[in-house]
């Protein structure tokens, strides 16, 4: 289930934003400034089934997002949506991993803390007796020259 | 006829007898006929893989997607606690504290690991390090990589974690890591192709077993490792859409 953000959960000061959400969702998002660097030599993994809820967690991701494996199992994927994240990065996700693609880009996440974090995510369809089962996004640590970029691109997204 | 058994070429020399034993214990366990046939690189166990003529073998995870689906291998086991790591190490004297602080132009060296290769590759993509702009050295052994880096006819040096963590103390204190992987779901698996296929579930029972009785606990040890543990199709699948994420 996918809940509004609370106070006491947000270190720091933090703004306040309602995000409109695939399926007629609507979320509170707190956010605040504070970047949490991206761990070394680690890969932050996650499943989805077709539609884009969770089934699956590693470790890191437990970690890097701040919400306990019940909190992220069986919520939609959009938990991690950052309003500085333009829709049309997601549009471009779904439309190529439906397609049977592979997708890569530049994603900044939101923590349950406020805070966020930039990957590099690679997602593909996973493709079971030739049928898609659900989908894998692998995280991994992102060069800060793309990431500069990004903070650049995607306000002009909009 | 007789089945042909390769492993990875990246296995340590220390176990080629080990392996050898292996095989025997395999023959008399299972009562097929077996033939170890060892490559010497990955070029030519995957024109074996290619010509269909291999049966049972120890693969590095990069191997596992051709050999499950374009060959119809399946997997059997892998050893017990023994996930592939990798490590970016430099000379211990180099002032680089960080990947992100490495330049274009280094020269890296490496085995011909692929799986070792692709983390390792990984792992410099936050200094804006790619194949295009970094000069490859492939060595022979990761003990290779370490004297190239000690000597300065190499920056950058990507290792097994294991093979480094096994140098020499006198090596290491001349090295330092600036990154080791902890993704704990690569590893090395031993499978079984199309013309065993039925006898799997006779050869999986059999190696999750090989640890609870003292000749095969003493086989095992010959190759270093603890005990084989069982791997469920889902798990393999996953892992092989994993590499297929870092290959990309
Ligand atoms: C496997 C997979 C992983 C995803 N990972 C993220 C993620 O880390 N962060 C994120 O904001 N969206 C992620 N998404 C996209 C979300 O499903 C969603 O499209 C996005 O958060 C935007 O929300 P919306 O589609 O409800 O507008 C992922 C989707 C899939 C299929």
């Amino acid at each position: 289930m996918l809940h509004d953000m609370k106070h006491d959960d947000i270190v720091g000061d933090y703004q306040e934003i309602t995000l409109n959400l695939f399926g007629n969702l609507t979320r509170k998002i707190l956010y605040t400034q504070i970047e949490t660097p991206y761990p070394d030599g680690k890969l932050i993994v996650s499943t989805t089934d077709p539609n884009g809820v969770i089934t699956h967690v590693n470790q890191a991701f437990i970690e890097m997002s701040g919400y306990t494996k019940d909190e992220l199992l069986n919520t939609p994927h959009s938990i991690l949506r950052h309003p500085d994240m333009p829709p049309a990065a997601f549009k471009d996700l779904w439309d190529t991993i439906q397609k049977g693609n592979k997708w890569q880009g530049f994603v900044k996440n939101l923590r349950k803390d406020g805070g966020y974090y930039w990957v590099k995510a690679t997602v593909i369809p996973n493709v079971r007796n030739g049928k898609v089962t659900g989908y894998t996004s692998v995280r991994r640590k992102p060069s800060r020259t793309k990431v500069e970029e990004c903070i650049k691109l995607y306000p002009t997204l909009f | 006829m007789s089945n042909l058994f390769t492993i990875s070429p990246d296995f340590s020399p220390d176990h080629i007898s080990g392996w050898y034993i292996f095989n025997t214990w395999l023959q008399k366990q299972t009562g097929e006929a077996i033939h170890l046939e060892m490559y010497n690189d990955f070029h030519s166990q995957r024109e074996a893989i290619k010509s269909d003529k291999v049966d049972l073998i120890y693969a590095n995870p990069f191997d596992a997607a051709m050999l499950v689906r374009e060959k119809g291998f399946l997997p059997l086991v892998k050893p017990l606690g023994r996930a592939d790591e990798a490590i970016i190490a430099v000379n211990a004297e180099n002032t680089v504290e960080d990947v992100a602080h490495l330049l274009p132009g280094i020269r890296v060296a490496v085995t011909d690991d692929p799986d070792v290769h692709l983390m390792g590759m990984i792992m410099l993509e936050p200094g804006d390090l790619d194949a295009n702009n970094v000069n490859i050295n492939v060595c022979d052994t990761y003990v290779l990589v370490a004297k190239h880096l000690l000597r300065g006819d190499a920056d950058v040096g990507i290792f097994l974690a294991e093979a480094y963590d096994n140098l020499s103390n006198m090596i290491k204190s001349q090295l330092k890591i600036l990154v080791r992987s902890q993704i704990s779901v690569i590893h090395h698996s031993l499978m079984i192709g199309p013309k065993l296929v039925e006898k799997r579930d006779k050869f999986q029972s059999l190696l999750v077993d090989m640890s609870n009785d003292a000749k095969g606990k003493g086989v095992l040890e010959g190759l270093g490792i603890d005990a084989w543990v069982g791997i469920e199709d889902e798990e393999m699948e996953f892992m092989i859409d994993l590499m297929d994420t870092l290959n990309t």
